[in-house]
């Protein structure tokens, strides 16, 4: 029997300080053209928490608006606010940098990262109030230190500094003297993926119900990579996080597939249950410091805030089937293969088609696809167009050439079976995971029967393989398979008996009728 | 395609629009020199 979606959590994390100070775009900017007159005009394309946080995409993102709501809003979205928009909504939260900082604290288990005294005296109460820091996790701040110690490490000792509203606050250091994969840059990466993760575990924990020593196996799907220099992508952040979250009987372990990575976490996931290897296994994946601020020329180019500005983090909780919540099909898996080729024709061809043909079923049987999420309001601006539309016109023009709509339906196809994109351009964060979540209330609710998850990956930026990537999977009302699978019931017993018995009267009374004529 | 005709090219393909290979599969009866090829992700 297939497993199921039982839960999902979606975090996000407002880091300003971090777009000026550690995403890729401006670092690169800062080495090769350090006067630019970007740098110098980036701090004035800020945004502060509450705009951020009223934020339709984000709003979104963490289940505060549908994506219904979402589309009947006009673009572009960021001039208009959401009223009275809250930091927590039905799937997670928006957190601020400055409890954020302290979690990437408690997230340390090296000595590793050092904040001021002042720093954590003042935020330590908002972050207690949290509610879903537990005293285990809270244990684990430290007090803070000196602001001389700071920066002579920052200055002197290769530490990446850590800032709050402008002012240098903490660093993380090094972890190795000569190890480039452990540099304080690096080891800043992947706390910050981690913390994040941890934050989307204990919303997943709180969404779901259950007592985390339930969980089994972690599966995580960020992009970054930990090691050392014998084993630059070692791992383990799933366990890392599952530590911190709490998740005392899971074990776990990374996946890696670029943007694609979540779908094929999801697909591993619901695999691992069906075949009784696990009962309880969760996806998740914190978010990407590189990406911050990562189409941030464009932004300021066109007077625009800087949007990029929020971690991104998920998690999914797959389980054995209980009759109720969607199945994930797995007998519906779309996959580019090696010999696929890499035209848009032919990745969505076996993304979609492929699968759907295999079992007897159409483009049109599927109620929505979520391919790529990103929030247009963020690609528009730098040249890259609407990318969730540009999927779904590609799915549609498969529909009309497969002859299921007509050319004139594209339009109404892509209105009653896509969305608006509202992830943040985090890399793996859009590629289909956001939906996951309003997918199976969707489902449960009975607004849809399916959905296509849509994963796709860029395997060809890490300079192995030309080649692209993409795995699809579908998501499915419940059927109750478990309940029919085990046996007949005595009601339908009954109900065969019965039938078989007014098919024995008709044709007596066939048999009768025929000797009158 | 004259147009392209004994030039050397480069290419730059989008992951959302139209990769690399797919246009390098488009020029390949011309007398041009692909001396770059890529496909970037922009997103």
């Amino acid at each position: 029997m297939n497993s199921v979606l039982a839960a999902t959590s979606y975090v996000l994390v407002h880091v300003p300080d971090m777009v000026l100070h550690n995403g890729s775009t401006q670092t690169t900017e800062r080495t090769v053209n350090p006067g630019s007159a970007y740098l110098e005009a980036l701090p004035k394309h800020i945004r502060s928490y509450e705009q951020a946080l009223s934020y339709a995409p984000n709003q979104t993102y963490i289940g505060g608006l549908t994506p219904q709501q979402l589309s009947q809003r006009e673009q572009p979205w960021y001039p208009q606010p959401v009223e009275g928009a809250d930091r927590f909504a039905r799937y997670g939260e928006i957190m601020p940098q400055d409890e954020f900082l302290l979690l990437l604290q408690i997230c340390d288990v090296f000595d590793l990262v050092f904040l001021s005294r002042d720093f954590v005296t003042h935020t330590r109460a908002a972050l207690a109030q949290h509610p879903l820091m537990n005293q285990d996790i809270l244990a684990r701040l430290k007090e803070g230190v000196d602001d001389e110690q700071i920066t002579n490490f920052v200055n002197n000792e290769h530490a990446e500094g850590l800032y709050h509203k402008g002012q240098l606050v903490g660093y993380i250091k090094r972890a190795h003297d000569v190890d480039v994969n452990l540099t304080a840059h690096v080891v800043h990466e992947n706390l910050v993926s981690k913390a994040s993760s941890v934050l989307s575990l204990l919303h997943l924990i709180h969404n779901s119900g259950l007592n985390p020593e339930e969980i089994d196996y972690v599966i995580d799907c960020s992009e970054e990579a930990c090691g050392d220099m014998n084993q630059r992508g070692g791992g383990n952040f799933a366990k890392a996080a599952a530590e911190i979250a709490g998740l005392k009987n899971a074990t776990g372990s990374d996946m890696r597939a670029f943007c694609a990575a979540p779908a094929h976490a999801l697909v591993t996931a619901a695999s691992l249950v069906k075949a009784g290897t696990f009962k309880k296994v969760v996806v998740t994946s914190g978010g990407s410091t590189a990406k911050l601020g990562m189409n941030g020329k464009d932004h300021v180019k066109k007077d625009m805030p800087v949007l990029e500005d929020v971690l991104g983090g998920f998690a999914a909780l797959i389980c054995e089937n209980d009759g109720v919540n969607p199945e994930i099909d797995l007998n519906l898996i779309g996959r580019h293969m090696v010999g696929t080729g890499s035209s848009p024709q032919a990745v969505i061809t076996s993304l979609v088609l492929s699968p759907l043909e295999k079992a007897g079923m159409k483009i049109v049987d599927i109620d929505k696809f979520a391919a790529e999420m990103q929030n247009p309001d963020v690609t528009k601006p730098a040249g890259a167009g609407d990318v969730p539309q540009a999927n779904f016109k590609m799915i549609a023009a498969l529909a009309v050439k497969s002859g299921e709509i007509e050319r004139g339906e594209l339009n109404d196809f892509i209105q009653r079976h896509g969305m608006p994109g509202w992830a943040p351009t985090q890399g793996h964060i859009p590629s289909g995971a956001p939906y996951l979540g309003f997918a199976r209330q969707d489902i449960l609710d009975g607004t849809i029967n399916n959905a296509m998850i849509i994963g796709k990956g860029s395997l060809f930026l890490g300079r192995m393989t030309n080649l692209f990537d993409g795995i699809s999977f579908v998501m499915r009302a419940n059927r109750g398979q478990d309940k029919r699978e085990q046996g007949i019931s005595r009601h339908e017993v009954r109900g065969l008996i019965a039938e078989a018995l007014r098919s024995f009267a008709g044709s007596l009374g066939d048999q009768a009728g025929g000797s009158h004529a | 395609m004259s147009l392209l005709k004994d030039k050397k090219l480069i290419i730059i393909g989008d992951r959302d629009g139209i990769p690399a290979p797919a246009i390098e599969e488009c020029l390949k009866d011309i007398d041009a020199q692909v001396v770059f090829s890529s496909t970037e992700c922009f997103v």
